[in-house]
């Protein structure tokens, strides 16, 4: 099934047309080891370009490491991460860096930067890695807050803000210097259902606007079907199931069901 | 048997890792203030934070380390007959020895632990990882200043341990036992020459070297929590004050 009929479900909006060409990302093979265990086991899999991709798991199952593989900040044993071809695990760190200004980041707890204000931490990739002006930093950085409607607290610290706009303001962060790829790790774990509803709204709008690629960790089953185009279920370190979302959700994999409906029966056995 | 020297040659070889990641880890610090953006403004930030936020606590001990010589020294002195040599003691002692010492392991209490601290939770809030995620090299951005801001301030709070405490041994001395200023301040010009102030100088240099760099080096490869930093915290400072004494030791027997 293609994902071209895709329309998000809460927005009504269709997914953009499909680009032609490679993949976002390609991981080939990609095995990592950590603390003794196998965290990723021969990972093959690619991520559409232009396309919002959730990746779907039990805890422990592999799915922060392998967005940080897409990003170079872990380096697998064996296998490629490729990039539009070039494969960034064996890139020197000069070269990484470089390859870097292509991803936007939000990491689970936002990450930001405890001394900086709200506006100094969404200017601080412009400020740091381009050659912009101040007033276009400014220009910049407001448009990025009024998009998540957090113009009124540039000027609020971090620990003055709740949870969701910890991650609204780690979202402005991460597209400011609209990159191709944006990466999600676990962008509404712990927010309650109607700051995680207008979050991930806010990623499909931003989508819509800019047409990113967009990678997501999610343990929002099954809320996150509406909001992503694409499916990865990952466990014990292995894709299970990858495709457009209606086949995922469709699939007839024990491990696939189970996590999607959450039965504690099932091929997983966790007590 | 087997298995002790299996035991002792597992270790060893986790310390010579350890070793080699933290050489590592200074030779890039180190290198990264040659490659531009030169960050002048952090830089001064981490002076003001080891340098100026230590100085009550430095001016404090080395007050009463002088005025404790003073005392020690007058008594000890007396019974030779040589109190006039007072000056000359309580400020050789400072000067070569007690001043980089214990400004360094002061500065290690105050600043080195909250040095580690700091990074360490930049580490487990995944700050630094977002640096990384950015584009920016961490160690460039958060280490290298630290480390410059040491150098720089470690060396200016032992001038300053210095002379406070050779005012409190002055207070001492001469305000307190009746020890006549001229001599003691005679005694002091007479015997204090400028290689004991260039000895304490390096010495100083280094010592602000290894809190830098064991401090940021504890924080940036912290444990994973709140027990991680907490440990790594407390490493940091053990390290940091062993370091300083050993080293101490191996400078004081190269540059006499």
């Amino acid at each position: 099934m293609s994902d071209t009929s895709w329309v998000c479900e809460p927005c009504g909006l269709e997914a953009l047309p499909a680009p032609e060409g490679k993949p976002a990302i390609r991981l080939v093979d990609v095995e990592k080891t950590l603390d003794g265990k196998k965290v990723l086991d021969g990972v093959t899999l690619d991520i559409p370009r232009q396309r919002i991709t959730a990746i779907i798991g039990l805890s422990g199952a592999g799915k922060s490491v392998m967005l940080k593989h897409m990003i170079g900040l872990i380096r697998p044993e064996r296998g490629q991460v490729l990039i539009d071809g070039v494969d960034i695990s064996r890139l020197s760190r000069g070269e990484l860096y470089k390859a870097r200004r292509r991803f936007g980041m939000l990491f689970q707890g936002g990450a930001l930067f405890d001394s900086l204000t709200v506006f100094e931490n969404v200017a601080f990739p412009l400020q740091e890695k381009t050659e912009m002006g101040e007033g276009e930093i400014r220009k910049r950085v407001l448009a990025r807050l009024a998009q998540v409607g957090l113009e009124e607290a540039q000027g609020k610290f971090p620990d003055e803000l709740s949870g969701g706009m910890v991650r609204r303001v780690a979202f402005a962060r991460a597209m400011v210097t609209d990159p191709e790829i944006i990466l999600f790790d676990e962008p509404t774990t712990g927010l309650d259902p109607i700051i995680r509803n207008s979050i991930l709204n806010l990623i499909c709008h931003t989508y819509h606007q800019h047409g990113f690629t967009m990678v997501m960790i999610s343990h929002d089953i099954p809320e996150i079907f509406q909001w992503s185009h694409y499916v990865v279920v990952l466990h014990d370190g292995k894709v299970v199931e990858a495709g457009p979302t209606a086949e995922v959700v469709r699939s007839v994999n024990p491990f696939v069901q189970q996590i999607i409906r959450g039965d504690i029966t099932g091929p997983v056995h966790l007590m | 048997m087997a298995a002790l020297a299996e035991t002792i040659g597992k270790r060893a070889l986790e310390a010579i890792h350890r070793m080699g990641r933290m050489t590592v880890f200074l030779y890039r610090s180190a290198a990264a203030l040659f490659i531009p953006p030169y960050r002048v403004r952090r830089i001064v930030k981490q002076v003001h934070f080891i340098g100026v936020k230590s100085l009550f606590v430095i001016v404090l001990t080395a007050a009463f380390t002088g005025m404790v010589l003073g005392l020690q020294g007058y008594y000890t002195l007396r019974k030779f007959g040589s109190e006039g040599l007072l000056g000359s003691a309580v400020a050789l002692s400072l000067i070569r020895e007690l001043g980089p010492v214990l400004s360094a392991l002061m500065v290690t209490g105050r600043a080195g632990s909250a040095l580690t601290a700091e990074i360490g939770i930049m580490r487990i809030g995944e700050q630094i990882d977002s640096l990384e995620s950015m584009g920016i090299d961490p160690v460039k951005f958060i280490v290298t200043p630290r480390l410059l801001g040491a150098v720089v301030s470690v060396p200016l709070l032992t001038a300053i341990f210095d002379v406070v405490g050779i005012l409190g041994g002055y207070l001492v001395g001469v305000k307190l036992l009746g020890v006549n200023a001229g001599v003691f301040f005679g005694q002091m010009e007479a015997s204090v020459e400028w290689k004991d102030v260039a000895n304490g100088f390096v010495k100083s240099l280094i010592f602000g070297l290894i809190i830098a760099w064991v401090c940021t080096f504890k924080g940036y490869f912290t444990g994973r929590g709140a027990e991680g930093v907490s440990q790594s915290t407390t490493s940091a400072v053990v390290l940091s004050s062993v370091l300083i004494l050993v080293s101490d030791y191996f400078l004081t027997s190269v540059l006499l």
